[in-house]
């Protein structure tokens, strides 16, 4: 099944990228906690520190083609695509030159011109979306691959199963990828599932499988070039179950009752950056000075994004009603 | 958008067949189009709407789909939104509650909240009424649930010019639109226009004009209202019937023009009483036409029970032609 043609070419340029859009999403999040605390952002966030690889392993092998629906933790999906971080964060304030006008927020990042289908804060409400993307390109013999990114949770919801059926039906080009980081929120996935071995699921509906370290950002690279490259050359779905944690809380309003500080901290010695930084220290592939240059690359990034954001601007009130519905034209 | 015209040739068919005339016009004219829901290919659609179009354009544009409401609702959404112009079929309304979720929170949302980056042109149709004696989970009338929901539209198409024509209407709109087929219309048999094509879904239609008082309905209580209207003549009433045809948004300036001028109203709809889309209706008439009114605005909905079974308890439970006989004689002073 592996090839070369799967394995991530691990040059000092693409290890350095590798790093670099983790550490970029990880400081990215750090920042949005802050600006939370200082009520800058308000609702819901949902961040994603501890799951960096799966976003940074699998989207760069999309290309610039294809379609991406992510969740409502979609703010590292948004960067890796290539969103900019000034308009990312300008929605998290609910500025108008934010992503998605201001209007959907943290959950609800869009973007046509990276044909991100945004950010959807119903579990599992992105699969069918994701089918009907594929079920597109199907029709019309595009060669477009539309990856759907969903958490174990959605596992539980009628719409997973209904999708993956049809997906595998009507044989079409859709990359799966199930960021398992064991809890729904604060339910365990093995309270809610009579079988927790999701990758399992897809099987039962004909569509390829594997599981893949999803703490590990050149596992989960190579298992998406596997995908991808399957999804391509069959036009048929392909199921991806990344095994991660979620090192914070699930949103601000998270005491985090329902799992040991103790099972944290053993997630802690296998989150992805350190894990990934050592292994590129200790193979000679990175100068500290390349470290270095991450670090400040990435704060002058983020600085700026605060700078965008906040010099954003309100839409006016009168604009409430705008696009419910699509206006004449001009 | 064009009328139809009646210098045309007429031709005899009935509602379902001018559905069927809408889709295949609709397959003929844009590859976009597409129809997809439960048994619309092999078995020819649970009410024989779609029978024949699997022969004529195969299995991808006449998808069978499983028994996956929200699974295949929300591909509808998705392919409209990759530019595709899907045709939706929900079976019957209450199967739609299963596809809730794709059309409330997917195709009524994207628009607004993406800031108008992805909108979704998508059709979905289902069958809606009661008097087939289908019992309580296949007989209910949402249409007006529906309505309540900004981001999509709502026809009620009673006519067969109608139902021929708002298919391609809707297909061009840029935003989903719900139209709803009253069971009970399937098998009524006109005459139309043999080029009957493309007519507006904006305005309500005068169906019967008068000067005594304006019966304002939709859907199937359409002919029940007109067979009302013709009782009520034979007493020197003379009702004027307004069609709403769609339900969101609403032609408030047409029931507006009609009730000030017969100064009386009855709103005659299957949904519910509480919370209906009559009483929307009658809200508006309140806010705008209040000092018209020479007479309490009247309803005829449906009881407020699930539809019962057994024929003479459910016509008893939605309207009929003797309670809005009724309804228009006590808004008269003629009780």
């Amino acid at each position: 099944m592996s090839s070369n043609l799967d394995k991530p070419r691990l040059s000092r340029t693409h290890a350095f990228d590798l790093l670099k859009q983790m550490i970029r999403i990880r400081r990215f999040e750090d920042k949005c906690a802050e600006l939370y605390t200082q009520e800058k952002i308000r609702g819901f966030l949902h961040l994603y520190d501890g799951e960096e690889a799966v976003a940074v392993g699998v989207i760069p092998v999309l290309e610039k083609r294809d379609r991406i629906v992510a969740t409502y933790r979609e703010h590292g999906h948004a960067l890796v695509r290539g969103v900019p971080m000034t308009t990312v964060l300008a929605e998290m304030y609910g500025k108008q030159e934010g992503c998605s006008r201001g209007r959907g927020g943290s959950m609800h990042l869009f973007d046509r011109a990276t044909n991100f289908y945004g950010g959807n804060a119903i579990v599992g409400g992105g699969l069918p979306l994701a089918v009907g993307l594929g079920l597109a390109d199907h029709m019309r013999e595009e060669d477009i691959v539309t990856a759907c990114f969903f958490g174990d949770g959605a596992v539980a919801e009628g719409e997973f199963h209904e999708s993956l059926n049809l997906a595998a039906l009507w044989g079409l080009p859709i990359l799966f990828v199930c960021e398992n980081n064991l809890y729904a929120m604060g339910t365990a996935l093995a309270i809610s599932e009579s079988e927790t071995d999701i990758q399992r699921k897809a099987a039962c509906y004909r569509i390829a499988s594997e599981a893949v370290d999803g703490m590990d950002v050149v596992a989960v690279e190579a298992a998406a070039r596997r995908g991808v490259r399957s999804v391509r050359e069959t036009g048929k779905p392909y199921f991806l179950e990344c095994h991660t944690y979620r090192l914070r809380a699930h949103s601000m309003f998270d005491a985090q009752l329902y799992r040991d500080k103790a099972e944290i901290e053993t997630w802690r010695h296998k989150e992805p950056i350190v894990r990934f930084r050592q292994w590129v220290e200790v193979n000679h592939m990175i100068h500290p000075e390349e470290l270095e240059r991450i670090d400040a690359e990435v704060a002058a990034e983020i600085a700026e994004a605060v700078i965008f954001a906040e010099a954003g601007t309100w839409e006016p009130i009168e604009h409430l009603t705008r696009f419910t519905y699509a206006e004449q034209a001009a | 958008m064009l009328q139809s015209t009646v210098h045309a040739d007429m031709i005899e068919l009935t509602y379902r067949d001018a559905v069927r005339e809408a889709i295949r016009e609709a397959l003929r004219r844009d590859k976009r189009v597409f129809l997809m829901g439960e048994d619309v290919g092999r078995y020819g659609g649970c009410y024989a709407v779609s029978k024949g179009l699997l022969a004529e354009f195969g299995p991808e544009r006449i998808r069978d789909t499983p028994l996956s409401e929200s699974g295949f609702t929300g591909a509808g959404i998705g392919a409209a939104m990759a530019g595709m112009r899907p045709i939706v079929e929900l079976m019957t309304v209450n199967f739609s509650l299963l596809a809730l979720d794709q059309i409330l929170n997917t195709a009524a949302t994207v628009r607004h909240m993406s800031g108008n980056q992805f909108g979704v042109p998508l059709v979905i149709r289902m069958a809606t009424g009661a008097g087939r004696q289908l019992a309580a989970q296949h007989s209910h009338s949402l249409e007006g649930w529906y309505a309540h929901i900004p981001g999509v539209k709502v026809l009620a198409p009673a006519t067969l010019e109608d139902a021929r024509g708002m298919l391609w209407t809707a297909l061009q709109d840029p935003d989903p639109v719900l139209i709803f087929e009253n069971v009970m219309l399937y098998n009524m048999t006109g005459r139309i226009a043999v080029n009957s094509g493309p007519i507006n879904i904006d305005k309500a239609a005068i169906r019967r004009a008068g000067r005594d008082i304006s019966l304002i309905t939709y859907g199937g209580s359409l002919w029940k209202t007109l067979e009302a209207a013709t009782a009520l003549a034979a007493e020197n009433i003379e009702a004027e019937v307004i069609d709403l045809r769609s339900l969101r948004p609403l032609d408030d300036a047409t029931i507006i023009t009609s009730v000030s001028k017969t100064r009386r109203a009855v709103i005659i709809d299957e949904g519910w009483r509480s919370g209906s889309l009559a009483a929307e209706v009658s809200t508006r008439l309140v806010e705008q036409a209040f000092w018209e009114l020479d007479a309490p605005i009247g309803r005829v909905c449906s009881e407020e029970v699930p539809i019962p079974y057994p024929r003479h308890l459910e016509n008893a439970a939605i309207p009929q032609a003797s309670k809005i006989i009724a309804a228009a004689k006590a808004a008269l002073g003629r009780a």
